[in-house]
């Protein structure tokens, strides 16, 4: 298969494949350090810089725009590559996407804890970030699809779809959504108001999970467990179905995260209705996923990376069918506002995007170290890895379940006189023990991390067994 | 909404669910199921395998249930669904239903005075659990209050403790203004005066010159609203300052902020909210946490 006068940008891939590793740590020990500081509030040390409002958002953008983005940038130059047998457009331009992304992450870093902030839900960077990382966002377009444009490969592969459809998609969201007029250089207001401001924000916010969290990772997904199962994609006929369902009926679910609000009601029960709508879409993805793996299953039980992969498929299913039914009214009514969505978040990005991006690290990792496929320093520290992110994985979803539904129970509950059973501070004195539960969930998570750097890290030393690419 | 904006979701919602079936319905069947497309992507290959049937089906059920629905409820632009169901309409039957039900409870405690309901086991403890999801937010569990916050278990009463006064702080809320003096006074002068407001609550250790000039400054810009004796007066909320309970803190540097910035107050109104007949038996309560009683 391999095309020896190519010379792949494994650079860039590699940079990217790195500090996903080195995000990841840092985005799960600040979500750490936050589980630690709602079960003992004293850790907030009332400093501004360290408390809870301030580092939640550095979390989110950690997790998600640091690690998942490493992680998104890492394989889908990897992929575009391999799929499409040729180079990238510009190795000077995917320096630039490199450098000019760890530029937003640090800005990041430095601007949120000290409270600079849009307040608009993962998307809280002011405007001068918010313009670099449109200008890095249209670097790489170019850079993606002109490889695209320069395939030698007549179609285009699937995983392919998903990348572009994520792509185009994150620019739209991030340019309309961080519309706002400055102020200072630090400062600015949102061009939108009220409920109209609510709605564009979860346009954007459940777009982000739709088009960041999933089909970008659903493009990694048709990579590398194909190519880790070593088996052909189930059913090309569903990856065509489920790709273009999918990301139309995305844009429309929005509103579900403001049911009972002043959002309009027809608006509420119409993105309820796309709700319902999209879990056949989001599950084709699994489906074809699982299914590739048919005459194969004896896999799962030797190879980590594969148990990875799938679990994660298992954990997307999971997660996809309990939004839609979150969606549903009368459910959200109990739902809303509770631990169990912080739960449904986090079955989504560890059990879905971690787990996959993990899978694919260790996949990818060895092959950009200049060694063959599976050639990670240890094996056995990938599945114990795989143990602890489950483990961790199900602590963390399992307390907040309980959380919330107890939360949402003593809400709602009414003495024989119509009054309120519970005040607040009664649900969350309940809320204790789950809360720690979650912090050991997420710590266990986060040590399995530290696991895999050291595997990165020795995988990194032992250096080549096989000298270029080219010659294998 | 508009008529070109209702027409453009209407039109947008309905052509996408009959896009969603047709994309559908134009890939339920292959040419050769079981073999791959003949697609090779850096080693990777393709089946040709169909829809899975259970899939296929589902997908229509949750496109046929959307379309119920949306024909039923409001969604589809300014079409209000068959049902004409507002989430307005279902809030306000469900207070009525609410009202009916919990009203006459209330209603049979209309007529007695506060202290008879404070000694009322049953009716206080309606009035706690109102308390509970309503004022420990600001006033504390305990209803000690905290900074900035008045301490409702002791014996002083900012805006007066006859049955009207309290009834009237939770009905239409309060404001409370003292004006900042930081300018009128000057640096001296605010030394001076909390050095005689600390001597009117009975502090010891008070520098005797500083407080005699205070005494002077006070006669002319405190005296109105506290009163010569430093007494307060409950019509403005002026705070008794002979008691040495202190709402913003009792420190020379608290007391000193506070005649130099001033200090507003804020006790919201409950009576829209709650309704006249759960205010009395708030009050009630209210009545019964305080140190007099």
């Amino acid at each position: 298969m391999e095309n020896s006068n190519i010379e792949y940008n494994y650079k860039v891939v590699k940079q990217f494949a790195v500090m996903t590793v080195v995000w990841g740590i840092v985005g799960m020990l600040v979500g750490v350090v936050i589980a630690a500081q709602l079960a003992w509030p004293a850790l907030n040390f009332d400093l501004p810089w360290l408390h809870f409002g301030r580092l939640r958002p550095l979390h989110t953008n950690a997790v998600i725009f640091a690690f998942g983005g490493c992680a998104l940038f890492a394989c889908s130059l990897y992929i575009v590559q391999r799929t499409c047998q040729a180079a990238l457009l510009s190795n000077k331009l995917a320096a630039f996407v490199f450098w000019g992304w760890q530029l937003v992450i640090v800005s990041a870093a430095v601007t949120l804890p000290l409270g600079l902030t849009t307040s608009k839900e993962y998307a809280e960077l002011e405007w001068p970030i918010d313009i670099l990382i449109t200008i890095v966002w249209v670097a790489y377009a170019i850079l993606y699809f002109g490889t695209i444009l320069k395939r030698k490969t007549r179609h285009i592969y699937v995983a392919n779809w998903f990348f572009s459809a994520f792509i185009i998609a994150v620019a739209i969201l991030h340019i309309f959504n961080s519309l706002a007029l400055p102020v200072t250089l630090t400062k600015s207001y949102s061009i939108y108001a009220g409920s109209v401001d609510a709605m564009v924000q979860w346009w954007y916010g459940h777009n982000a999970v739709g088009f960041f969290l999933t089909a970008g990772f659903l493009g990694i997904m048709y990579y590398f467990v194909p190519k880790q199962a070593e088996r052909p994609v189930y059913s090309y006929r569903l990856s065509v179905v489920h790709f273009w369902a999918l990301i139309a009926v995305y844009v429309w679910a929005g509103p579900h995260h403001l049911h009972y609000t002043t959002l309009p009601d027809w608006a509420q029960s119409l993105g309820m209705a796309m709700s319902l709508i999209l879990l056949a879409p989001s599950w084709g993805g699994m489906i074809n996923g699982i299914m590739t793996l048919s005459g194969a299953w004896d896999k799962i039980r030797s190879d980590p990376i594969l148990k990875f992969l799938i679990v994660s498929l298992s954990f997307y299913g999971m997660s996809t069918f309990e939004g839609p039914m979150m969606s549903i009214k009368s459910v959200n009514a109990l739902s809303h506002y509770t631990d169990w969505t912080i739960g449904h978040v986090h079955s989504g990005a560890l059990g879905w995007v971690a787990m996959i991006s993990i899978g694919a690290m260790y996949h990818l990792l060895p092959i950009l170290f200049g060694r063959k496929q599976g050639e990670m320093y240890s094996v056995r520290l990938i599945d114990l890895h795989f143990w602890m992110s489950t483990i961790g994985t199900v602590l963390y979803i399992a307390s907040m379940w309980v959380n919330g539904l107890m939360q949402g129970l003593m809400w709602r509950a009414v003495n024989s006189d119509g009054t309120l059973t519970y005040s607040f501070v009664e649900s969350v004195e309940a809320s204790f023990p789950g809360y720690v539960v979650r912090f050991i969930g997420g710590g266990i998570f986060f040590v399995g991390m530290l696991l895999m750097a050291y595997n990165v890290w020795m995988t990194a030393r032992a250096g080549s067994t096989v000298t270029k690419e080219a010659a294998a | 909404m508009s008529t070109g904006f209702s027409l453009f979701v209407t039109i947008g919602t309905i052509g996408s669910m009959i896009g969603f079936f047709l994309l559908l319905y134009l890939n339920r069947s292959i040419d050769n199921p079981g073999q791959t497309t003949g697609h090779d992507y850096d080693g990777i290959q393709e089946l040709d395998n169909p829809l899975p049937a259970w899939w296929f089906w589902w997908f229509i059920l949750t496109i046929v249930f959307a379309a119920g629905y949306l024909l039923y409820y409001p969604g589809l632009g300014n079409f209000g669904g068959i049902s004409e169901w507002t989430s307005v309409g279902q809030l306000e039957e469900a207070q009525d239903a609410a009202d009916r039900k919990f009203g006459p409870l209330y209603a049979q405690y209309r007529d007695k005075s506060l202290a008879e309901l404070a000694a009322d086991p049953a009716a206080r403890n309606m009035g706690r659990r109102i308390f509970a999801s309503n004022c420990t937010v600001c006033h504390g569990a305990n209803a000690q209050g905290s900074f900035g916050f008045p301490n409702l278990t002791d014996s002083e009463w900012i805006w007066g403790s006859e049955d009207e006064d309290i009834k009237v702080t939770l009905l239409h809320g309060r404001m409370a203004a003292m004006p900042a003096w930081g300018d009128a006074l000057g640096e001296a002068g605010v030394e001076q005066v909390t050095e005689y407001v600390l001597q009117l609550s009975g502090r010891e250790g008070v520098d005797a010159d500083l407080a005699a000039q205070g005494q002077s400054q006070y006669a002319m810009f405190c005296i109105a609203c506290h009163g010569p004796e430093g007494k307060g007066n409950k019509i403005f909320g002026a705070p008794d300052l002979t008691n040495d309970i202190w709402l913003y803190g009792g420190s020379r540097l608290r007391i000193a902020h506070v005649l130099k910035h001033g200090r507003n107050g804020v006790m919201p109104a409950f009576g829209e909210r709650l309704g006249e007949d759960k205010v009395h038996i708030l009050a009630g309560y209210v009545k019964s946490l305080s140190a007099e009683q």
